[in-house]
């Protein structure tokens, strides 16, 4: 089966491209990109009027199957993935059973073969049954194929054996992917600390909880030279820490999610528990240091920590609500809406943020319209305006922050491994 | 002017006009009590339910007294917060009552915001008869009445609030009621009692109690909850009544008039001595008493305001 894309503006900030350009993909990979390709194809597209860029690599996704498949399921989140852009995820390791081992890992890898509809990649733990005490075989897990290791829910609290889980994975050559949070100094907490704690009665999160074990993830990765990638960064020190670890050489990379450059906590003043995610909403102050952070380069990823939940573990009271959003459906208009129109980010830089870069952090060779490749692309009508509502999502769980919201950008097509897995 | 809200859920939700057609209406519901017959038809054929997640006598039994003052028909539900882990949630647990026809729930609830959500998901009026650390509604318009009874007005009083601010309900309606009504309101705490920024209300703070008490009007003192498990940041009971409890010989140095008022139940030698509480300056059993008067007119008011809308 053969696509071609035809007049589509054509972003591959890989192969340094931006201007109007057809695609053609034949035998599920990039054949030539170049202005007017004149073949017969199975299928033409005219993309006229859109952008047309490499799909979506989204490295912090929680897809809840093995365990909790009320929630979310390979399949369910990967139709959610492919309708949002997304082509490969990276599903975190914190399920039932968690992916811990290889057998584990086998077990979701078959259910992966069986279901995804788009490519998934599994991040395994950094201990066993991510409870902080021993490490998981890392050497065994690279061997089945993980690409990363995370305790993500979790930050393994134990320096020496945290130390002990970066020397090994430098070793076996995987990434280390750090839920950086101090959960002694986060505590009970559910929202930021400030005056909205006080004044809604609810327990604080302190940024300290978050840069503090920031800075000894960096630490770490500067004594082991390993790679680390801090997750979900979502306060003005923890980018501060991370811009001076890169200006001393420190291999670390990080990310943010939608939420963190959209919203702050000045949106939990009704006690919505779609607001409540951990790390928390924060002040605009730190908002604004997420955006500059991503402008600057310091923030090399934008991922939406997809964590969904029923609405039994969310339409309860505020502090018993799971922690966490849906976010695969929103990501990239969220992203088009905040980032690109404040010209924060011109849109090779916005694609570089959501495709190139965790693509090269994860070492998959994704993320990009070079020929020869494996097509993953995405076209995107990028001045269309819409309002996510509830049953506009595909995600299993609604747990979305940004219903009522006017966002701008939506996928017409997404196409996965030659393969057009979504059509609007 | 008349009332537009369904549900009473805070102080921090209404206007200043909105709290004084409050006190305005308490007082005429004040007199119903000092009759022979105490009763008025305000809510004849009306049903009130207390929905009560955590323990509560006074505050209860306040509702109860104030609801069949007004001839409502009053359903008592107790609910241990364990039982709902278990069952229902409180969304179910609402929409039942509603379903019931009933027209007022008066939810108390270990869990701050649970009065808002209820609020949200339901079409019949909620009053919150206070939830988690967040707001006392009721509590703080029986306090601002009896002070106004007391002193002829709120504006431009000085008014000490003393103690666990951080884990109070109380205090926090407190600081929304007084500032509003143009009071200048002092804090008066340990600093680990103290939640963060809470100077942005606009109130001073002080951990030096004779300095709280020097100009003050009126001084509330909240309940030192020492059952309370938050481990380690909580001091020392007698420590506290050294450094924080008010005593005659501190009452002493403030004005002669100074109101003394306590939400209770009270815990003697702790937060104040025996004397102070039953001394001349305390108006805690005004405060009781004037408790009934002011959920009278809440619940009047939340009644009418349905009823407008219909």
């Amino acid at each position: 089966m053969s696509i071609l894309i035809k007049n589509g503006r054509v972003i591959d900030p890989a192969d340094k491209i931006d201007g109007v350009l057809d695609i053609f993909i034949q035998e599920n990979k990039i054949s030539k990109v170049a202005k007017n390709i004149n073949v017969s194809a199975d299928t033409i597209i005219d993309a006229s009027n859109k952008i047309v860029a490499p799909g979506i690599v989204d490295m912090h996704v929680h897809l809840r199957e093995p365990g909790r498949e009320d929630k979310e399921t390979v399949a369910s989140a990967t139709a959610a993935a492919a309708k949002g852009g997304v082509t490969t995820v990276l599903a975190m390791p914190n399920t039932q059973p968690a992916m811990d081992c290889p057998k584990h890992v086998e077990l979701l890898q078959a259910i992966i073969s069986k279901n995804a509809k788009i490519n998934v990649q599994i991040c395994g733990t950094i201990t066993a049954g991510r409870l902080g005490q021993e490490l998981s075989d890392i050497a065994a897990l690279k061997k089945t194929g993980v690409c990363a290791i995370s305790d993500d829910g979790c930050s393994v609290d134990n320096d020496i054996l945290m130390l002990g889980a970066l020397e090994k994975a430098s070793q076996v050559g995987l990434l280390t992917i750090c839920h950086s949070e101090d959960k002694k100094l986060s505590g009970k907490g559910v929202i930021n600390l400030g005056f909205n704690s006080t004044r809604l009665g609810l327990r604080g999160i302190s940024n300290e909880s978050e840069y503090a074990r920031v800075k000894r993830d960096v630490d770490l990765a500067q004594k082991t030279n390993a790679s680390v990638h801090i997750a979900h960064v979502s306060c003005c020190e923890s980018v501060e820490i991370i811009a001076k670890a890169k200006k001393k050489g420190v291999k670390v990379t990080c990310e943010t999610a939608p939420h963190y450059f959209s919203l702050t906590q000045d949106e939990l003043l009704e006690y919505d528990t779609n607001m409540k995610m951990n790390p928390p909403l924060r002040s605009r102050k730190d908002l604004a240091a997420i955006k500059q952070g991503l402008r600057d380069g310091i923030i090399d990823v934008i991922a939406s920590d997809h964590a969904p939940h029923t609405e039994n573990e969310k339409d309860i009271e505020f502090e018993r609500a799971e922690f966490g959003v849906v976010g695969l459906e929103t990501e990239l208009s969220v992203s088009i809406t905040e980032l690109l129109n404040e010209a924060l980010l011109d849109w090779p830089g916005l694609i570089q943020k959501l495709c190139l870069n965790p693509a090269r952090i994860l070492g998959l060779d994704v993320g990009k319209l070079t020929p020869g490749i494996w097509a993953d692309v995405m076209i995107i009508s990028d001045q269309q305006v819409w309002v996510p509502k509830k049953q506009d999502l595909i995600s299993k769980s609604k747990n979305s922050p940004f219903f009522g919201r006017s966002l701008k950008g939506l996928v017409d097509y997404t196409i996965c491994n030659g393969r057009i897995v979504y059509k609007r | 002017m008349f009332w537009t809200k369904k549900d009473l859920l805070g102080l921090e939700y209404l206007t200043p006009e909105e709290i004084e057609l409050i006190l305005d209406t308490v007082e005429s519901f004040k007199e119903v009590s000092t009759r022979e017959i105490k009763k008025v038809p305000a809510l004849r054929g009306k049903t009130t339910v207390n929905l009560f997640y955590e323990p509560s006598t006074r505050t209860r039994v306040s509702f109860e007294v104030a609801a069949k003052r007004l001839s409502a028909d009053v359903i008592n539900i107790a609910t241990e917060t364990s039982s709902v882990k278990k069952g229902e949630t409180l969304i179910d647990t609402g929409k039942n009552i509603q379903a019931l026809k009933a027209d007022i729930i008066i939810m108390r609830h270990n869990c701050s915001g649970a009065a808002n959500m209820l609020a949200r998901a339901l079409d019949i009026s909620v009053v919150n008869a206070g939830d988690g650390w967040h707001e006392h509604p009721t509590q703080a318009l029986l306090d601002i009445f009896t002070l106004k009874e007391k002193l002829g007005k709120i504006k431009g009083l000085n008014v000490a609030i003393v103690g666990d601010i951080a884990h109070s309900r109380v205090a926090r309606s407190n600081i929304w009621g007084l500032t509003k009504l143009g009071a200048s309101v002092t804090l008066c705490a340990p600093e680990m009692l103290l939640p963060v920024e809470i100077e942005k209300t606009g109130v001073k703070i002080t951990s030096n109690i004779e300095e709280a008490l020097r100009n003050a009007d009126a001084v509330n003192v909240l309940r030192m909850q020492f059952e309370r498990d938050e481990g380690a940041a909580f001091p020392q009971q007698l420590d506290y009544y050294k450094k924080f409890g008010i005593t005659e010989e501190r009452l002493a140095k403030a004005k002669k008039d100074i109101v003394v008022m306590h939400p209770g139940p009270i815990n003697r030698g702790i937060e104040m001595s025996s004397e102070v509480a039953d001394g001349s300056n305390s108006v805690i059993l005004e405060q009781v008493t004037n408790g009934i008067a002011v959920r009278m007119a809440v619940l009047f008011l939340v009644s009418q305001a349905r009823e407008a809308k219909q």
